[in-house]
Formats: structure tokens, sequence, C-alpha cells
């Protein structure tokens, strides 16, 4: 949401009674929660006053508002005085392009730089988990423009459809992989169905329970799913057959190369295999884009009216959109299941969902490459703030707030153009 | 006959938009709607694409029976609208939205087309890769045209393209629709409040009031009519 502020500088006196109005809510939310305090008196309670604590809080929330208001509006005075920059911008397609291939640069070589330091390795991981989730979720929400508060449901689709298939029919990873895919596909398209009708709030509602529904089915079907107790013991992937473990009776992957075991082999391979799969992710939806499918996903997003006009299916291409949105995060809950051995319905609550939608949305809808750098962020952030303990979701939080008055459409906000025709530059003039 | 419309009824709700339009629009003709704001031109319009569905009466395209079907397949079978208020995708570039108008056109036809709507257009050429969006009000209304030719249509319908353009654009717009009749055979359907250049382009006409054709005739007799000259044209023309 974009900060309304008015075109004229607000004078001191404005100033002073919006901050005077914030400490009021302070002074009303601090009165139960500073300002009285229980205390445990020889074993019976007995509520005690702090006034000089909420006194200080009161103060310190006045003036923090009365500064941060300040330096919004110096920003937002700097930025527009900036000359429009919308024709600027031509230089950013090669930018972003340059930044996409170092990224890329950057991962492969990151297991060769970090080869005896599996936390580096493991963390990359998981932050090409949400950078496949991202991809992912971004066919639905950047491109077709429709929220979807539920991803985690698809993930965990794809998850328990590996854990099982694996664990009850001793399916392999690479078999169960497309599989467990169209069975998430399946399923975003059973969600899409009855619900796509609906707009904006109401969708997100509905995708907010169909997520919520899944998990609580997967916690008590417990014939199916094991309940909370999740499916342990899942096969992990392995080399073209090889599997990753000190000698055994069967080649293992040391063995077979003539090199000494070492855990790290698994984490490294482990990693390579989602950046393999977080690649091709992002082959196949750039691809799409420029396909009708596609193009038809950003026009929806942008006028459904038109697109009938315009002889579009709406109801196809936005199943499309969701059903293809639900197999990657199907075939991310798989690699998901795979990496852990271990699933429950824990790793799949409505803080994932949360989550890949903020990566979605700080990184700028539509924006492939906003998604890697909002997933480094939000998975780097809580991990570099463990040493802050318990003001770790504070930082969080602190941070995305930043990064939505910093940029407000998102991290690369800018949508680049599926369709470029040199042909025309000939005969066509201009630029 | 290339577009039949008998006795078309269409609410939303409990609002009884159009009672009982009866229209007929021949193959090679441009006809004019007009009516004040507020007469149902934009919902007969919609409800060709069943936007909202027709309550009663029936529409029949090229001798079949569109009424029930869905917008997307009346559509296909080769009805493009320029909708009211232009509708092109804002953060597309012209391109793109010329190729979506394409969506349905075979992929073959796409450069030529593409040409013919450069030529038509010159200053779609020019700013093709501009986001439509950034496009002036004008320009983006020969987009919206463009677009809609992009598919190769039977029938063309404009829902008030010279809504709050510039005269020079207003003529540029009406000189082009002119054309693609004349040069191209193209069949029309206009909506329009802005009557006097709307009459002037139409072979026939009509007046919709308050849901129900009340004048019919062609674009000259209307033009001549002292009833269209007094509520649509002469100082009473309604903005
Ligand atoms: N989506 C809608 N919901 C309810 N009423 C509508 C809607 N669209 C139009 N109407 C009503 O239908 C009548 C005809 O509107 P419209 O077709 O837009 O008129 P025109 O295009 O001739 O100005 C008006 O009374 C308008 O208020
Ligand atoms: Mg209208």
């Amino acid at each position: 949401m974009r900060v309304v502020v008015a075109q004229h500088a607000p004078s001191l006196r404005e100033r002073l009674k919006d901050a005077a109005a914030v400490a009021c809510v302070a002074l009303l939310l601090g009165v139960p929660m500073i300002g009285l305090t229980t205390v445990d008196q020889g074993g019976a309670l007995h509520v005690a006053t702090r006034w000089p604590v909420l006194a200080i809080f009161v103060t310190l929330c006045f003036i923090g508002r009365l500064l941060a208001r300040f330096g919004l509006d110096r920003l937002q005075l700097r930025r527009r005085s900036r000359p429009a920059a919308v024709s600027a911008l031509r230089g950013t397609g090669a930018l972003t392009a340059w930044v996409g291939w170092s990224c890329l640069g950057v991962a492969l070589a990151l297991p060769v730089i970090f080869s005896d330091n599996r936390y580096v390795v493991d963390t990359a991981t998981t932050v090409l988990i949400y950078v496949m989730l991202g991809w992912g979720l971004n066919v639905v929400v950047g491109l077709a423009g429709l929220l979807n508060l539920g991803y985690a449901a698809f993930y965990a689709v794809g998850a328990y459809a590996y854990a099982l298939l694996s664990t009850q029919f001793g399916w392999g990873f690479w078999q169960a992989l497309p599989v467990a895919g169209a069975f998430a596909a399946g399923f975003g398209l059973l969600l899409g169905w009855p619900t796509l009708r609906l707009r904006g709030d109401y969708l997100a509602i509905v995708t907010l329970g169909f997520g919520e529904i899944t998990r609580v089915i997967l916690i008590n079907w417990t014939d199916l799913s094991n309940g909370p107790n999740g499916i342990a013991s899942i096969p992990r992937p392995t080399f073209f057959g090889l599997p990753f473990k000190p000698d055994g009776d069967t080649p293992t992957f040391a063995s077979f190369f003539g090199i000494e075991f070492s855990p790290l082999h698994r984490i490294i391979f482990l990693y390579y295999l989602i950046l393999a799969l977080a690649m091709l992710t992002n082959l196949f939806v750039s691809r799409l884009r420029k396909l009708p499918v596609g193009r038809a996903w950003e026009a929806i997003r942008e006028d459904e009216i038109a697109c009938q006009a315009l002889g579009i299916n709406v109801t196809n291409v936005k199943l499309s959109a969701f059903a293809i949105s639900a197999m990657l995060g199907g075939c991310a809950g798989v690699f998901f299941a795979a990496r852990q051995g271990f699933i429950s319905p824990e790793s799949f609550t409505f803080n994932e969902s949360a989550i890949v939608l903020a990566i979605v949305v700080l990184g700028g809808t539509g924006s492939q490459l906003g998604v890697v750098l909002a997933s480094l962020v939000l998975v780097l952030l809580p991990e570099l703030g463990r040493d802050f303990a318990d003001y770790r979701m504070l930082l969080f939080g602190a941070a995305m707030i930043l990064i939505m008055i910093w940029r407000p459409g998102g991290i690369l906000a800018k949508r680049e153009p599926t369709l470029r025709y040199r042909a025309l530059s000939r005969d066509g003039g201009g630029p | 006959m290339m577009l039949e419309l008998r006795g078309v009824h269409a609410h939303y709700g409990p609002i009884h938009a159009l009672r009982g339009v009866d229209m007929a629009v021949q193959v090679g003709e441009v006809v004019t709607l007009i009516g004040a704001n507020g007469a149902g031109k934009s919902t007969l319009m919609m409800s060709l694409f069943g936007l909202p569905r027709a309550s009663a009466g029936h529409i029949i395209f090229d001798g079949e029976d569109i009424t029930g079907l869905p917008a997307h397949a009346i559509a296909r079978r080769g009805i493009a609208l320029v909708p009211e208020g232009r509708r092109i995708y804002p953060r597309m570039t012209v391109l793109e939205n010329l190729q979506m108008g394409a969506a349905l056109a075979d992929p073959l036809n796409f450069e030529v087309d593409l040409q013919r709507m450069c030529a038509l257009f010159p200053i779609l050429g020019e700013r093709r890769h501009q986001r439509g969006g950034t496009l002036s009000g004008g320009e983006q209304q020969m987009l919206a045209i463009a677009r809609a030719l992009m598919a190769r249509p039977k029938l063309l319908l404009l829902d008030e393209p010279s809504l709050g353009l510039a005269p020079l654009y207003i003529r540029k717009i009406f000189q082009t629709l002119r054309e693609l009749n004349r040069d191209h055979g193209m069949t029309i359907l206009l909506v329009e409040q802005n009557a006097h250049h709307a009459l002037r382009v139409a072979h026939r006409a009509y007046v919709l009031q308050h849901g129900s054709i009340v004048l019919a005739g062609t674009g000259r007799e209307l033009l001549a009519s002292a009833e269209v000259r007094a509520a649509y044209l002469e100082g009473g023309q309604v903005r």
C-alpha cells in the first residue's frame, strides 16, 4: 500500500497532531500491555502498575512517529522531484539479464567455493526451494493476477505424493517427480474449477481456506498420511541409481567414482538438483510467457472483459495458470520431501504460503529475478537474524516494511515485454 | 443478414436495461446506434457477448442463434468489440496488445495484419514498444480499434470510440471507420453519443431510449429529423 502524503509539506502543527494521534493509540494499547503487570507475591498474583515505563513507551512512540513521518516525507519529496523516469529505463533489460546471469554463475560455483561448509550449501538449497516456489506462485499471482493464499497446499500435495509413492510403492525420485507434479496440477484444477469465478478478496479467502483444509486433512486422515506424526524414512534421491551412503553391497556414488565417502556429496548433489529444477522452472515459465497461453495470463490480469471480447476463454486460461502453478509447487514439494527424508503437516502451514507470497510480492509481481532477490532476503534474513533470537521476526517485519516503502511495486517492478519485433524497425521509424 | 436482434431484453438484477430491442445489421453496412447516457447502448453491445445474457429474445449472427453462447465462443464466430473506455492492456506494449487481438487469428496472418495496422495508424508502428497505458487517449483508442481488427472480424462493434477525445482524433477515427467500410467492406455497428459524426458515416441508424428503439432510418434521415436534432445534435447533445 502506498502511503498517501498531501502535496504540500505538512506544517509542524500537523506533524505534532499526527504524532499525538499515534501516541494516543500507543497509550490505549499500552495500558493493558505495559501499564499493568502481574507480580507473584508469595503464591498470589497481584496486579502492579508501571506507569513510568508506559510514559516512556508513549513518548518513544510519539518521537518515533514524528521522525518516521519526517523521513518518509523527505523520501517522497526526493522521489517526486526526480525527473520522470519512464523512458529512462531503457537499459534495465540488459542490466536484469546481466544480474540474472551473474546470479546463475554464483549459484553454480557456490558448492565449489564452500565445498567444506555444509551450512552454506544447506541454506542455499533452502533459498533455491523458495525461488522455485516463488516462480511457481508467480504464474498465478504475478502473471495471471489471481491471489492465492494457499500455495502451501500444492507444496504439501507434491511432498506427500512423493512420500507415499516412495515409501508404499517403492517408486524412485525421478519416476515420482512427474506423477506427483501431475497430481498437484490435478489438485490445482480441482481448486480452480469452483473458485475461479471469484475475484480478489473472495478468491484469496477461498484459497486460504483450501490451504488450511489440506493441512487439516493431512493431520486427521491418519490412514493415509500418518497424521501429525508425518512420514519418515523417505528415500533420498540417488545419482542415476547410485545411492549416497558409506560402502554397501551395491555400488555407491563414492565407490563408483572411486572417491572417499563424504556426507557432503549428497548435500551438494541436492543443491545442484534443486538448482536444476529451479532453472527448469524458470525456462518453462519464461517460455510459456511468450506463448499464447502465457500472454493470455497477463492479459487477464490486465483486463478480463477485454479478453472475453477478444475470444479468450477466461476460465480455461485461469485454470491453466492454476494447474501449472500447482504443478511447479508440487515438484518443489517432491524435492522437499526427498531432501528432508521426513515430512509432516507442520511443514505446510499458512506461514509457508505467506512467505512464498511475500517473496512474489516483494520481488515485484511477475518479475523472475525479483523472486530470486526476494528469496535471498526473506530466507537469509531470519538466518542472519538468529543472533537476535527473539527479535528475529521483528527484524523480518521491519525489513519487509522498508522494502515496501523503498519500492512500493516490489524490488523489480518493471515488466519485460515478451515480444520485440525487429522487422518493423526498418520502415517503422522512431525508436 | 449479418446480425439480427429480435425482442432482446436484458437485466442487471432488478434493473431492466433493454426492453425488447429489434434491430438488424446487413453485410457491408455501417449502422449507428445513438442514445443518451444510460439509454442502454453499452448494455446492448455487451449483451451481444452474453455479458449480461439476454433474458428474453434472440440474437442471430450470420444465421446462427448465438444468444446463449459464452463470450469467447461468440467472439470466435467473428465479432470483435472495441469496448467502451478502450480497455487496452495498460502494462503490455502496443505490439503485445495487437498480438492479443490476434489471439484467435491464424498466426500466419500476423505479420501482414501488423503491417496493415501500422499503415492504418502509423503512430502505432512508431510506438510499438511503448506500454499501452502510456499512450494518449486518442492513441489508445486507435490501439483498441487495431487490436479488434487483428482478429479479422466479420463484424466490428465500437462503443463510443470518440468519448473524451480531441476533435482531431475524432475526425481521424471516423475517417478510418469510413475507409474500413468502403475499401475493405467491413461491417460496422457503432454506438455513439456524438451523433453528428456518427450519423454521417452511417448507412442506417437507430435511436435508443430507456432500453427500447424509438426511431430508425437512414443516417441522412435521422440527421434531418427534428427529434434527433433537438435531442442529440443542437445544444441538446447530452454529454
Ligand atoms: N453493471 C451494471 N449493473 C447494474 N446496472 C447497470 C450496469 N451497467 C449499466 N447499468 C444500468 O443500465 C442502464 C444502461 O446503462 P448503459 O448500457 O451503460 O448505458 P449507455 O451505454 O447507453 O450510457 C443504466 O441505467 C445503468 O445504470
Ligand atoms: Mg455506454
